[in-house]
């Protein structure tokens, strides 16, 4: 198992596929980080929105 | 189907027969009376035909080229857009309810209702596509393979898309969600319906395509009204 | 006894607190054999002899299929045992299902996509395998909005999940009838796709980012469900005990650390 180019620009260009290759790469991986970001984000603008609710709920105990 | 009255026969199952044929006859009556609204379909279906020519070209080589691939997405988005009234009416002057409350299992009520809409539209579909054929320059060998999948098709898409109908018939404007949710569903059938007339143009037998298109159909009906009948209880609730 | 797990299966409490621990866990292998796996196979395993570099689209394009495909199934799958227990989870994955199958179909499109410019010298190709997988991303599209489509969430939930069986029953016909149809169509100009015996060197890193990619719909099916488990219980006890000891815990670490800071 050997590192299949030349060099480290060699790696970028990939015989003339490089754009190709690392678009793909590139939106695959953009796809995935939002898939794991999103439900992260939507937990913490919950908890953000009960707290703020829970606190408004102390302030007026009835 | 006259057996209803065979004495040996258990009464649960004359009761279903007797409700069967009580709505199928009902509803086609209601169809019957609703003319206008039966015939919407059918112009829907001439006048997508007749954008064609002036869209693509009025050149009968072209035409006959795509002649049985148009037909077939025609009638298909035709019986698209007839579904939405397939149980919407029943939804709202409450007969749906009580279709639901009913002792008599509703996949025979929903398989009636199902038959009606093949009759007022389907069929129609399929007896008017000759001359829509005529239209669009059908190379003479495709109109005889052209009714038959038609008439196998359409069947075959009413209860697909009755499944459909029946997921929105509690939404306001459901028409769209139908056409978008029941449309992927349709492409078995729109495959070897096409390309059963397709081939018979070009002199081919095309006996495997419309036994596939009977298979769907056996398939359809064994299942598509329990889905649908399934997706009644579920929906008209909410 | 054996059952017990299944009927606990029924609470989403339970579950959010089970899957605390596996969290961690899961997000580290997840991220570990994708850098492996990309990395191996964009510069560690041969080029193709006929398609060059351009094939290395494969190591996201296949797992990213085998996933759309694999998520509709435990989407339909969830929806069934919700609809036959009547249980709340089940739908909550459901639902958490959806985008995530969706957006990886939407991958497995786009990857296709761009590998296809560089072989078939076009964008866009009516291949069977791209055909079918647009026919699923149209699948999707329609559970999401048929989901949303409801006031009452029970009634949505309920829907898509018939609606999600009934493409279960539907997928295996699709595929079929698409296969037919492409070799009915097939331009024979294009026909040496890929299919070149593939060596050992290339498969490893190929399996590497299946697992990867199976790992990665675990814990994003995770997060969404936990998500999704907070907003529908937001009313019971034990989340409004959740919330406070998260907003407190916020709340005091900024004193805290601005005293010791002192």
């Amino acid at each position: 198992m050997n590192f299949q180019f030349d060099s480290f620009a060699s790696f970028i260009a990939m015989n003339g596929h490089g754009p190709f290759v690392w678009a793909a790469y590139g939106i695959t991986f953009a796809v995935l980080a939002y898939l794991l970001a999103s439900p992260l984000l939507q937990r913490r603008r919950f908890v953000r929105e009960q707290a703020r609710q829970q606190r408004i709920a102390n302030r007026n105990p009835d | 189907m006259t057996e209803v009255t065979v004495p040996g026969s258990a009464g649960g199952s004359a009761t279903t027969f007797s409700m069967f044929w009580a709505t199928l006859r009902r509803d086609l009556l209601l169809a019957i009376r609703n003319r206008a609204e039966m015939v919407n379909p059918l112009v829907f279906f001439l006048i997508a035909i007749t954008m064609i020519p002036l869209g693509v070209s009025p050149e009968t080589k072209t035409l006959a080229a795509i002649a049985p691939g148009l037909i077939w997405v025609m009638a298909l988005l035709a019986t698209l857009l007839s579904l939405d009234g397939l149980f919407r009416s029943d939804f709202e002057d409450g007969s749906l309810e009580q279709m639901l409350i009913s002792p008599q299992p509703l996949y025979f009520t929903v398989l009636a209702k199902v038959m009606v809409h093949w009759l007022v539209t389907g069929l129609p579909l399929t007896l008017m596509s000759p001359l829509l054929g005529v239209m669009l320059a059908l190379p003479s060998g495709g109109y005889g393979p052209l009714c038959i999948t038609l008439l196998l098709g359409t069947a075959s898409m009413s209860l697909i898309g009755a499944v459909g109908a029946a997921l929105t018939v509690a939404l306001r404007k459901g028409g769209l969600l139908l056409s978008l949710i029941v449309m992927p569903l349709y492409v078995p059938v729109l495959i070897f319906g096409a390309s059963a007339v397709h081939n018979a143009v070009l002199g081919s037998v095309i006996n495997s395509q419309i036994a596939v298109l009977g298979a769907f159909l056996a398939l359809a009906i064994v299942l598509a009204p329990l889905a649908a009948a399934g997706a009644l209880r579920v929906s008209s609730d909410g | 006894m054996a059952w017990q797990w299944f009927h606990r299966l029924g609470s989403p409490r339970w579950f959010y607190e089970k899957t605390q621990a596996w969290l961690p866990w899961l997000t580290a292998i997840t991220l570990v054999l994708l850098v492996v796996g990309s990395i191996w196979g964009l510069a560690f395993a041969p080029a193709d002899a006929k398609q060059g570099n351009s094939y290395r689209i494969i190591y996201i394009h296949v797992p990213a299929a085998f996933l759309a495909l694999a998520g509709y199934y435990i989407m339909a799958i969830s929806g069934a045992i919700g609809l036959i227990w009547k249980m709340k989870l089940p739908y909550m994955v459901m639902k958490s299902a959806a985008p995530i199958g969706a957006a990886l179909t939407f991958v497995s499109l786009v990857t296709g996509s761009i590998w296809g410019k560089p072989t078939w010298g076009t964008w866009w190709e009516w291949d069977a395998r791209i055909t079918s997988m647009l026919i699923l991303f149209f699948l999707y599209l329609g559970i999401m909005a048929l989901q949303q489509a409801f006031h009452s969430r029970d009634t949505g939930d309920k829907a898509s999940a018939i609606l999600a069986l009934v493409g279960t029953v539907n997928i295996p016909i699709i595929y079929k009838s698409v296969d037919w149809w492409y070799t009915l169509h097939q331009p024979a100009t294009i026909k040496f796709v890929g299919e070149s015996s593939i060596h050992p060197s290339m498969l490893y890193p190929l399996l590497i980012m299946v697992i990867a990619f199976y790992c990665f719909y675990a814990l994003a099916l995770l997060l969404y469900t936990r998500a999704e488990i907070l907003r529908r219980e937001s009313r019971t006890q034990w989340v409004n005990e959740l919330v406070a000891r998260q907003a407190g815990s916020v709340n005091h670490d900024i004193p805290v650390k601005g005293g010791s800071a002192v």
